[in-house]
């Protein structure tokens, strides 16, 4: 009893301690929001790559080890699995708004599976307008792409549907 | 190496030399946006190929890991094909490789994801969607330039042309393909020939463009014999390494 009792006191305060843990690129979010932690059971945390190239990767484990040893968990191991493949059906819906009030339009949820053509059109995080478009596939992480509001006329970042 | 670890550096070797050559193109590219993209796409490889190549190392098992194969080999123990060895040319010219090229990876790594071995299955599962971006990236190119001014015409012409003797290499079923496909490890490239030609087939008719002239293929990459190209490559993705051995920082 005593011991099942810890360890779920133990997975909340490692759960606690990695929703402050920023992700590199986009700070406004935690490792947490964007689904990069895939477990977190007593003794370890497994995260997961968002792209196979990110070169946030490794600072991101460097992150969490830090902020790990930092609150008393040196003793906790991470690991990394690649499958079932990270999408961005995983970020949260308080990851979503975090991301929008950061001015990157989040991704569509539950659109992964039929990400390239007829992709709908985002949404202007600045202005809220639809009338939007593309203006390159990649942008300035390899998570994001570049779009224009053509209603406020804003370059704005948006996070790829993956 | 036994057939396995070499399948794996095979794959790992595609990612790695094609992302070098893309590399090349930052700040040079005809505009940032292009830039921008041509890097990411190299990004994506380099993580395909780290995964692959310490999983060569790793079933290896003779301690050497995915930077040892990458900067410790020289020009014949790579097993690329030629294809992605070919130097970038114009930017027509990098499209028609990565074009021909992009969609043979999806096409691959969306059987690989199906592979006994979940290793293989899960750096596949997890490529194939970047690969499937690469696809439509370059064939939205090749649409806008072969369907675009007589200059871009030209130029995107030229650039499937001399990438074209390159592709059949591609598909090549040898004895170390056989060795994988009988462990249930790898995949019937020969097989996916039919819908490569379909995809390739269908942008080209779009793009207004006839498919090239058949020629006689060029082969060799998988057993170390390799265009002079590859070699300059290496002296500038080695060079660190040949010049400081291990160096860490």
């Amino acid at each position: 009893m005593v011991s099942a009792v810890t360890a779920i006191t133990q997975t909340d305060r490692i759960r606690a301690i990695l929703s402050r843990v920023p992700d590199p690129e986009i700070p406004a979010v935690s490792v947490l929001d964007l689904g990069i932690v895939r477990d977190i059971a007593p003794g370890s945390v497994t995260i997961t790559p968002t792209y196979t190239g990110c070169p946030a990767t490794l600072v991101i484990e460097q992150s969490i080890r830090q902020a790990l040893d930092a609150n008393g968990f040196a003793e906790v191991a991470i690991s990394t699995t690649l499958s079932p493949p990270w999408s961005t059906d995983w970020i949260s819906d308080e990851g979503r708004e975090k991301l929008r009030a950061y001015g990157i339009a989040p991704p569509p949820k539950g659109a992964s599976a039929s990400m390239l053509k007829n992709q709908e059109l985002a949404e202007c995080p600045q202005c809220g307008s639809s009338n939007t478009e593309e203006i390159s596939r990649f942008g300035s992480t390899p998570c994001k792409a570049l779009w224009r509001c053509k209603a406020c006329m804003e370059p704005f970042d948006r996070f790829k549907c993956h | 190496m036994d057939a396995i670890a070499t399948y794996a550096l095979r794959l790992g070797d595609d990612s790695l030399i094609i992302s070098q050559r893309l590399g090349e193109w930052c700040g040079h590219a005809p505009a940032l946006e292009v830039d921008l993209s041509l890097a990411n796409v190299a990004l994506d490889h380099v993580g395909q190929a780290t995964h692959f190549l310490n999983l060569a190392g790793e079933i290896e098992g003779k301690g050497r890991d995915g930077d040892a194969l990458a900067f410790h080999r020289d020009v014949m123990d790579f097993t690329n094909c030629l294809l992605v060895e070919q130097p970038n040319g114009d930017f027509a010219q990098t499209i028609a490789r990565q074009f021909l090229f992009s969609h043979y990876q999806e096409l691959l790594f969306t059987a690989l994801a199906a592979s006994r071995d979940s290793r293989f299955a899960a750096i596949a599962a997890k490529a194939v969607k970047e690969t499937a971006y690469h696809a439509v990236l370059a064939s939205d190119w090749v649409v806008r330039l072969g369907d675009g001014t007589d200059e871009s015409n030209a130029r995107m012409v030229a650039g499937l042309d001399w990438m074209w003797r390159f592709a059949d290499e591609l598909f090549v079923m040898d004895e170390i393909d056989a060795a994988a496909v009988a462990a249930g490890v790898g995949v019937d490239k020969a097989a996916l020939r039919t819908a490569w030609d379909a995809r390739i087939d269908a942008v080209l008719a779009d793009a207004t463009l006839a498919r090239p002239a058949a020629r006689r293929p060029v082969l060799g990459g998988r057993a170390g014999r390799h265009s002079e190209h590859l070699g300059h490559l290496l002296s500038h993705m080695q060079f660190l390494q040949r010049a400081y051995p291990d160096a860490t920082w």
